[in-house]
């Protein structure tokens, strides 16, 4: 239990000597900024011009889908910043680096997240809040919306930090499997961007019980923007993320530990 | 007789990665999916934006998906390669090979671009055909103008790869630029959102580009928007825009070479 | 107790092979098998065999990178696998051909990681910092970026980075790879030294016979996975008796050359190839060369692990 209460401690160590490595190229880093900064621009310049070409989307007009929006993005942002590295599984198995991970006494997962530690992917952080902010601005706030708007970040952070564990640990068994995460990684978000009456009832159900991005800021969303759920779903699910995000983070611990044993029972 | 030799030799070793492909195709399919659904939202409220139809705009989605690889749109192919040996310094041994160093890696880019239209472009197309309504070429003329229209998106692509990868002769690491070039691509060659429903100006300014060439002017001949002369036109621009950019090209290999033997590497 | 104790350990590994387009062959390679040995604290031990004999495979059981499909380990009391964080702690591990340094940073910002992560006291960590610097001559190369070292001087950067926390055990992987012989030297001093003054047991695996030779009192040869040899290093010697080579080139072609301590073995052309035991100087038979022929140049070649366990076999 020891090592688990010094994990942020040393996370924050780690990454702390990658932003100092990073910084060893100043025009890269300087560029890399740049490039983090205008594909988070330049994403919601796209949503923008779709609102140019049409007032509403699936029956949400641009402050609600702000909303939708800004909540997906903070949370895949959070989680990308704090454990995207993740994805780099199968690099490190590849040249050896895991090896060498793993006769460090700092639990691997710490070791793995906090490599490439890239302070840039702030930006898309910093892009969602705004874009949230401005969506947030015409929410009629209660008491209790605002415990469901918490509850929802939160939430949407951990359940992307789930997607991101969960899928790399493919990894473990395929090496060059990393674009399949991100059809989960990045493809939840790009889903959770739209309201989801842009979709089919089939497709919004796979999305609530199956892969459950829904609940990232769908339902919660619902009961901020004071909106019927068009599918019929019931209303407590816009306070049922924080339940969907501690199932998610299981599933991803156990995704974890099978693919970890696999690699040691193996060796590669 | 040479450059089919590195390009058939590239084509086989794109074809090893195997699971990558699998995984790549899975993660094409999925975005179609979704943007397939948000194009029908948007068209639903506007059936005509930019001139396209419901079906139109999904088309637009699965050749999107299908190009994404084969032309490269956020980096990678052969140009990676030759960044890798200009860090290491190995490219020295590329500048004294008795043949076009442009030509070499070219011809391994299409290699590979033929391996991923093969495989990355024909099944997300199928699977889209299977899962919404899809428009095919109507014309042959369509049909042969998209082919000919992509080679040359893969060309156009190449040749503003090679010179983002020739950015590493004078500042060693090329992820920078990479990045950065790769960013501007996928907004500006219409990945983001078809160009043809920008506002003016950007859509004309956006048109105008060589980045078009990636993906709205083929799509464009795919869905017939572009017929007859206008097959001709696009290509035409298309073509331009290569002549000027393989000519840098030449010029930036020149500026590089004469660095490389000033300086030694 | 032994700080190492590994009793019939066998480690199997599932390969399967692409046998047709859809069809996979599923066998198994056993990559150690009844393995036996145990190693004191103090000790120094060369761990050695020919390419896929198994030696990476033990260190990795050995670290608690790799499970053991059967047999007993403890390295320290521990089961290396299971409580692999706590013996992290008490080991150190140089893998010779990549490092673990921060490659854009300088090597004192690796250290000073280090010393956070291992949890080293201030005043223990500057001791020892001190004390390797001076040992290992890195006291200008500090604050340089690790990118900016040489190879020999990124592999004292390695070593240093794994003895900061004061392990028991040491396990280097092919330390001396691609070092001049100054390097090479230098660090056979150091961990002499460093066994000598604390009593770090060190299990080396390499390909240099030197290495061996200028350290460890005993060797463990593994072939096939198994252990074929276990003891001192003169009685390894002594049961396959290794040979050098001098290689000769000639400036015209010539018969096989003939001269006394040594028996010509292969020529080609002008270039001849002549064997001679390794116990034995080489300055009498070159001598003799020289003054019989017409030498345009000459090289000498040490054996190599392979050729002594192939001696070993063809001896017993």
């Amino acid at each position: 239990m020891a090592d688990l209460r010094a994990a942020p401690r040393e996370y924050v160590w780690i990454a702390r000597m990658w932003v100092r490595s990073s910084l060893a190229y100043p025009l890269s880093f300087w560029l890399l900024t740049l490039s983090s900064a205008l594909i988070t621009l330049l994403d919601f310049v796209g949503l923008a011009l779709m609102f140019h070409t049409v007032s509403a989307l699936g029956g949400f007009g641009l402050r609600e889908v702000a909303l939708l929006y800004g909540a997906s993005g903070i949370g895949i942002g959070v989680a990308d910043l704090v454990i995207g590295s993740v994805e780099q599984i199968g690099v490190h198995v590849r040249t050896g680096t895991l090896d060498s991970m793993l006769t460090r006494p700092v639990p691997l997962l710490v070791q793995i997240c906090a490599d490439r530690f890239a302070i840039r992917r702030l930006g898309r952080i910093t892009q969602a809040l705004a874009v949230f902010g401005y969506g947030a601005w015409w929410v009629d706030w209660t008491p209790s919306k605002c415990g469901v708007a918490a509850l929802m970040v939160v939430s949407s952070c951990l359940i992307f930090f789930s997607f991101f564990v969960a899928f790399s640990c493919i990894q473990f068994w395929t090496l060059d499997s990393t674009e399949f995460a991100n059809a989960f990684t990045y493809g939840g978000n790009t889903m959770t961007q739209y309201p989801m009456t842009i979709f089919p009832r089939e497709v919004l159900k796979g999305l609530t019980f199956v892969v459950p991005v829904a609940f990232v800021n769908w339902y919660p969303c619902l009961y901020l923007l004071d909106r019927p759920d068009p599918f019929g779903m019931p209303p407590w699910f816009a306070v049922f993320s924080p339940v969907v995000a501690a199932l998610t983070l299981t599933v991803a611990g156990l995704a974890w530990r099978t693919g970890v044993r696999h690699y040691t029972s193996t060796g590669s | 007789m040479l450059y089919a030799a590195v390009a058939a030799r590239s084509f086989r070793r794109f074809s090893t990665y195997r699971t990558a492909t699998l995984a790549g195709i899975f993660t094409n399919s999925v975005f179609g999916v979704i943007y397939s659904y948000a194009y029908l939202a948007l068209w639903h409220q506007r059936p005509d934006a930019g001139g396209y139809d419901a079906t139109d705009a999904v088309t637009y989605v699965w050749i999107g998906q299908a190009l994404l690889m084969t032309v490269a749109l956020w980096g990678g192919g052969t140009t990676d390669d030759l960044a890798d040996r200009i860090r290491t310094g190995d490219v020295a041994i590329d500048l004294y090979r008795p043949v076009s160093m442009v030509g070499w890696y070219l011809a391994g880019d299409l290699g590979r671009a033929t391996y991923h239209v093969l495989t990355r472009g024909v099944a997300p197309t199928v699977l889209g055909l299977l899962l919404f309504r899809i428009a095919l070429p109507g014309t042959t003329a369509a049909a042969v103008g998209f082919v000919v229209s992509l080679v040359l998106a893969v060309v156009t692509s190449f040749a503003i790869r090679f010179l983002v990868a020739c950015s590493a002769f004078w500042l060693l690491d090329q992820t920078g630029v990479r990045t950065l070039s790769g960013v501007l691509a996928i907004f500006l060659s219409g990945m983001t959102l078809p160009l043809v429903i920008f506002p003016e100006p950007l859509r004309s300014i956006a048109l105008a580009l060589p980045w078009a060439s990636y993906l709205q002017t083929p799509a464009d001949i795919w869905l017939g928007h572009r017929a007859g002369t206008g097959i001709v036109s696009g290509i035409a621009v298309q073509a331009l825009w290569i002549a000027v950019l393989l000519a840098l090209c030449q010029v930036v290999l020149g500026a590089a070479t004469r660095k490389v033997v000033v300086q030694g590497g | 107790m032994n700080l190492i104790d590994v009793r019939d350990l066998a480690r199997t590994f599932v390969v399967r092979k692409r046998s047709g387009t859809f069809t996979r062959l599923r066998s198994e390679v056993r990559a150690v098998r009844d393995l036996t040995f145990a190693i004191e604290a103090g000790e120094m031990v060369g761990y050695i065999g020919p390419n896929g004999a198994g030696k990476s495979t033990t260190i990795k059981m050995l670290t608690g990178i790799l499970v053991p499909t059967s047999g007993h380990l403890r390295v320290a009391g521990l089961e290396p696998s299971r409580e692999r964080t706590e013996l992290a702690r008490r080991i150190g591990v140089v893998f010779g051909q990549r490092t673990t340094l921060w490659w854009d940073l300088p090597l004192r910002d690796s250290f000073e990681l280090l010393q956070k992560i291992y949890r080293v006291e201030q005043a223990r960590h500057r001791r020892n910092l001190d004390e390797y610097v001076e040992l290992l001559d890195l006291g200008d190369l500090l604050d340089t970026p690790v990118r900016q070292l040489s190879l020999g001087q990124r592999m004292r950067g390695d070593i240093t980075a794994a003895l900061l926390h004061d392990p028991e055990i040491l396990y280097l992987d092919e330390p001396t790879i691609g070092l001049d012989v100054v390097s090479k030297g230098r660090l056979r001093e150091f961990l002499r030294t460093l066994n000598a003054e604390r009593g770090t047991t060190l299990m080396l695996t390499t390909h240099d016979l030197q290495d061996i030779e200028a350290l460890c009192d005993r060797v463990i040869v593994i072939d096939h996975g198994t252990a074929v040899f276990d003891g001192a290093l003169e009685e390894l010697q002594r049961r396959g008796e290794s040979r050098r080579t001098l290689v000769v080139d000639l400036v015209d072609e010539a018969p096989p050359i003939c001269v006394d301590g040594a028996e010509t073995h292969r020529v080609e052309g002008p270039r001849q190839w002549l064997s001679f035991p390794a116990g034995a100087s080489a300055a009498p038979i070159v001598a003799a060369v020289a003054a019989a022929y017409d030498v345009a140049d000459l090289s000498i070649q040490e054996p190599d692990i392979e050729e002594v366990i192939r001696e070993i076999y063809a001896g017993a």
